[in-house]
């Protein structure tokens, strides 16, 4: 059993690198840690002010789904790709962030400035509701994450996949018994308890009129923190732990990973970005119904992790872009855009089960062609890893 | 009481559905050891299939679209439809899954979603079945076998029991009844319960397990394929390809062969039933709101207290 | 493993292959012709709902034909732009954002679900695009702004328009109803909620209330519970895919109740799934196939020869949004949205195929209903009742 000479040495300790890996994960060494983040700050800033707001124009508009498409598909990667999970009910998080977010900004701004239209400017005082909502999207679509894995994941692998997509079509029609929004100021400050049940959240007509907080800024900024997040985790003891999990779990087990803890974990921080991400695309359309939760959202996302490589931040989002991009040119081909998805996933199973990538990063790839063209003779580099 | 039997048999005849396709379902995972996904697209296929025959069929043999043919017709759109979804589930055995036999079973997952996604989205071509539903032709008249009068005067009510639905069970449980024979009785299934059981030992002792396999998956695409036939018996109206109604079938399906026990035969037919009824009784006596939830409640509740299903047992996985 | 050599080349194949698809697509761009008037239109043309959106936007097809072979706007050929929203409120906000920033559409139409519409409507009233939905019916659609119409009626009207009739009409006269929802369409539920709001108001009882997801093939315990509360008449606000099964079940079950519903129920089809069990059902439409007048049954006999089937109320719809927006562009003289919109709010008596129809001052469509009864399988002409009544 060679395959897993990484998650040996680890193995070891695993056990007591939860909490380090989640200061690694969010300092990394110290101030110098946040410089990535800084970076991507301010690349952020720059595209928003250089571009056009993404109401008035479609390339920018791309521009801000395919960030949010990234969150999704690095947070998915953490649990299919990473842990080696079969998640399908992403979707199902992201509805719960949505309106959760959505909620928050929606009735917030009526209470706390009358109306729901965006208040203050850049940075202004909407801003930061808009972002303590999208956070505690996030927040409650971990917690949701928690009870729906904690149970899940101690069973064999197949179930979770029918869990994740049962949860998706519960959360779906547990929304469309939803009540109809309360759009009157005066009638939501004296709402009674028993107008609130059911919760008036639209409906099966959905949540609509969220005021448009989303921008460039936000989007790349939060991007920025989970590419971070998620590298630092994968480079991280918790990491390797997670990746010795997907390799051979009784090894993992038996090297002192305890699984359950592992798998659990990433779920929930997958379900936390995923909340977050929901939160932003809410805040982008405008709205997020019921239908936001069912399992055929999901699977652009799964299929994403399949094609970049299980595993591999980078690959996975070059093929968000790719697969975002792609059915906006391919527009009079839509009809066949699922079956083109579908042979996609069927051939990169037979052909190349670890995604383009595998578990590498791209600049991975230089360094190993560097590496073998000094060390001629030796013929695969042992960090190789294989389906 | 006349409400309690007409949802009792409404539950006994749709549990019948269901248990033929978690039959499907549960053979594949007790020999494959994973999910087919693209199994309710099977079904798909056998209602859809149905259809597209009866529609050429009945006027070439000189019956309207709107007579109902004599009853060998209706055999023989069946035995049509289950043949077409045999080859059609030995290739998809032969094209997608056997090169991954000795690969992750996550892999094969993955691949049975792609093979899923791919019938739905061609059936919703519109050179093949197209993006609307149609409207099947009857090939049974829907005669009311036997009514029962419950009551008297202003809240008389009547229970009906039409033809379809004893067909429906009839043919469900004559087919449950060759499988039951074939597994436990033959020597093919002793074949096909070996290769579940460890399908390198199977080899080793000679049987020809390919060929076993292949077996397997066509019984399961022919159960599935009559399980669509008698669904659009029952259901006229037929729903095109890719409408979530038949994921959400396949889902409950998969979840009465979980229930039951997966790899378990028996636990399949079981677990279809007990599903029919918990959905038909729970819309009726509880809300019709909630009617696929509690499908999958049950699920995460089994999941928890006895996950090897209910008649299930725990295997021990040995390193 | 794999050795090098051939994962080099499976990469290099790969990245080959992605790199030709998007050189193909970009080539592939269309653009709009140069003397061409662009009109957008987003719909559902994949998914569960793909019936509607195709229906709808062969009706807008044809509209524009006749357009064109009439000599255009002012000399100007009108050419139709169409994206597939597939159904979901993100795809529609991308397209339509794409119909008004990229493409630049001079007027949107579309959707037919109030959902999406809802989420595309806020893009074209910021952008000074007017957009009409064709059959949207929740009246929270319009209110988004001055520039969102629409050419159907809304919830609120046909519902009291079916209440009324199930009150009035002599084969009727119900005062007690049940009523069936497809809990997954918020016109389904907007129309249930109407319904019950001028039913009870006029003197009824909604004795039971069931739901149903669209889709749904058995419907025996909603039938049952309602058989239980007897009611006189059962009201089904649904689309003509399920409303077809449930009567047949419904009968079945030995329940001779009428059934009552609204436009979702416009199809040929309704016909031959239910057949005769559908006998003596009623419900509100925006035409009638029998109605002589000349320009409906040129359109009828119109599209059936280019697709096989008689046309739908959206594909109706489709057709009279088309029209409407023709005039206005006629009358208004510039492709200004602003002006284009002046003149749609001033549409007054349009003679459509779906009726007289009128914008009132709420962007809303102000039309007659027509109540329609099927006998033996196809929909017989019962009353007209004009809005106000």
């Amino acid at each position: 059993m060679t395959r897993g000479t990484s998650s040996v040495g680890t193995g070891v300790v695993a056990a007591s690198a939860k909490s380090e890996a989640a200061e690694v994960a969010v300092k990394g060494n110290g101030w110098t840690g946040l410089i990535p983040i800084a970076i991507g700050i301010l690349i952020a800033l720059v595209l928003h002010f250089a571009l056009p707001a993404p109401q008035r124009s479609y390339n920018t508009q791309i521009l801000q789904i395919i960030g949010i498409v990234i969150v999704l598909a690095v947070s998915l990667n953490i649990v299919n790709g990473m842990t080696g999970q079969f998640s399908i009910g992403h979707a199902g998080f992201m509805a719960v962030g949505g309106y959760t977010a959505a909620s928050i900004t929606y009735y917030g701004s009526m209470l706390l400035w009358g109306s729901t239209t965006k208040h203050g400017g850049f940075l202004g005082s909407g801003d930061w509701l808009f972002l303590g909502s999208c956070l505690a999207g996030g927040l409650v679509a971990a917690i949701a994450g928690y009870v729906v894995g904690l149970p899940s994941l101690r069973l064999r692998g197949d179930y979770l996949a029918i869990v994740t997509l049962g949860f998706g079509e519960i959360i779906r029609v547990v929304l469309q018994q939803t009540g109809p929004l309360i759009e009157d100021v005066e009638a939501l400050r004296s709402v009674g308890l028993k107008q609130l049940v059911p919760p008036p959240l639209g409906g099966s007509l959905g949540f609509s009129g969220i005021p448009k907080y989303t921008n460039l800024f936000w989007v790349y900024s939060i991007l920025t923190i989970t590419l971070v997040v998620a590298y630092r985790l994968k480079s991280s003891s918790a990491g390797r732990s997670m990746i010795s999990v997907r390799e051979d779990e009784i090894a993992a087990q038996a090297m002192g990973v305890n699984i359950a803890r592992q798998k659990v974990t990433a779920f929930v921080v997958a379900a936390f970005f995923a909340g977050v991400a929901g939160g932003l695309f809410a805040h982008s359309t405008g709205t997020v119904s019921p239908k936001d939760a069912g399992f055929q959202q999901s699977f652009d996302y799964v299929i994403m992790t399949v094609l970049g490589g299980r595993g591999s931040i980078s690959g996975v989002t070059l093929a968000a872009i790719f697969l975002t991009v792609l059915p906006e040119l391919l527009r009079d081909f839509e009809q066949y855009r699922l079956i083109v998805y579908a042979l996609l996933l069927i051939i990169m199973m037979l052909v190349r089960p670890q995604g383009l990538l595998g578990i590498h990063e791209v600049w991975e790839m230089f360094n190993r062609r560097r590496r073998k063209a000094e060390t001629s003779g030796s013929d695969v580099s042992p960090a190789e890893v294989g389906p | 009481m006349s409400d309690f039997a007409q949802t009792l048999i409404t539950a006994i005849a749709i549990g019948s559905l269901y248990a033929l396709i978690a039959l499907g379902y549960t053979m594949v995972y007790g020999i494959l050891k994973f999910i087919n996904f693209a199994h309710s697209d099977i079904v798909v296929l056998g209602a859809w299939g149905s259809y597209s025959l009866s529609v050429r069929i009945l006027p070439a043999l000189g019956y309207g679209l709107k007579e109902v043919p004599p009853v060998w017709v209706a055999l023989m759109i069946l035995l049509l439809a289950m043949i077409f979804c045999g080859a059609i589930g030995f290739t998809i055995e032969r094209l997608a899954y056997r090169p991954l036999r000795r690969a992750p079973r996550l892999n094969v997952l993955i691949t049975a979603i792609g093979v899923s996604l791919l019938l739905q989205n061609v059936g919703q071509l519109s050179f093949v079945f197209g993006a609307s539903p149609q409207d099947m032709p009857p090939l049974l008249s829907d005669r009311a076998l036997a009514t029962f009068s419950f009551g008297e005067g202003e809240s008389a009510r009547q229970l009906v029991i039409g033809m379809v639905d004893v067909v429906i069970f009839a043919t469900a449980t004559s087919l449950m009844l060759i499988m039951q024979y074939l597994v436990f009785h033959t020597k093919l299934g002793v074949a096909m319960r070996a290769v579940s059981f460890n399908t390198d030992t199977a080899a080793l002792m000679g049987i020809p397990v390919d060929r076993v396999v292949s077996f397997t998956f066509v019984l399961g695409s022919m159960l599935a394929a009559a399980a669509g036939f008698l669904i659009v018996m029952k259901y006229p109206s037929i729903s095109q390809p890719a409408h979530t109604i038949w994921v959400l079938l396949g889902l409950k399906a998969f979840v009465a062969a979980v229930i039951g026990g997966i790899g378990n035969v028996r636990g399949a037919v079981l677990g279809g039933f007990v599903i029919a009824f918990v959905e038909q009784f729970g819309a009726f006596y509880v809300s019709s709101n909630y009617r696929d939830v509690y499908v999958f409640t049950l699920l995460i509740l089994i999941l928890l207290v006895k996950p090897s299903g209910l008649l299930g047992s725990t295997l021990r996985e040995k390193v | 493993m794999i050795p090098p050599k051939r994962e080099f080349l499976q990469r290099t194949g790969i990245v080959a292959m992605l790199i030709a698809c998007l050189s193909l697509t970009i080539s592939g761009c269309q653009n709009g012709g140069g003397d061409e008037i662009l009109i957008g239109h987003y719909g559902s043309l994949t998914g569960s709902q793909a019936t509607f959106g195709i229906s709808t936007d062969n009706g807008i097809k044809m509209a524009i034909e006749e357009l064109n072979a009439a000599g255009g706007i002012n000399g100007r050929k009108v050419k139709l732009v169409t994206y597939d929203d597939k159904g979901e409120a993100r795809e529609a906000s991308t397209a339509v954002t794409r119909l008004v920033t990229k493409d630049g559409v001079v007027a949107v139409i579309g959707e037919v679900a109030s959902g999406l519409s809802l989420a595309a409507a806020p893009i074209c009233q910021e952008g000074g695009v007017p957009m009409i939905s064709p059959s949207s019916t929740n009246p929270k659609v319009t209110k988004v702004g001055d520039m969102i119409f629409r050419v159907c009626f809304i919830d609120p009207f046909q519902g009291k328009v079916c209440a009324k009739f199930a009150r009035e009409h002599e084969s009727l006269k119900a005062s007690k109803a049940a009523i069936v929802t497809d809990q997954g369409s918020p016109y389904s539920v907007g129309l249930e909620e109407e319904f019950e709001k001028s039913f009870v108001a006029l003197g009824g009882t909604v004795v039971s209330k069931q739901t149903y997801q669209a889709g749904d093939q058995d419907y025996s315990a909603q039938l049952t519970s309602i058989r239980a509360a007897e009611p006189d008449v059962i009201f089904v606000p649904g689309y003509y895919t399920e409303v077809a099964s449930m009567i047949l079940q419904a009968r079945k079950l030995g329940m001779t109740q009428p059934f009552v519903g609204a436009d979702g129920w416009d199809s040929a089809k309704l016909g031959e799934i239910a057949g005769d069990a559908i006998n003596g059902c009623f419900y509100s439409n925006h035409y009638s196939q029998e109605d002589p007048s000349p320009k409906i049954q040129d359109f009828i006999a119109k599209y059936k020869a280019k697709h096989n089937e008689i046309p739908d109320a959206l594909a109706a719809l489709g057709h009279d949004s088309a029209m409407i927006l023709f005039d206005a562009m006629k009358k208004a003289g510039s492709l200004e949205g602003a002006a284009i919109a002046v003149e749609l709010a001033k549409t007054k008596d349009f003679d459509g195929i779906t009726g007289k129809i009128s914008i009132d001052a709420e962007r809303n469509a102000v039309k007659p209903a027509v109540m329609l009864e099927m006998k033996n399988g196809a929909p017989k002409y019962v009353a007209t009742i004009q809005p106000g009544e």
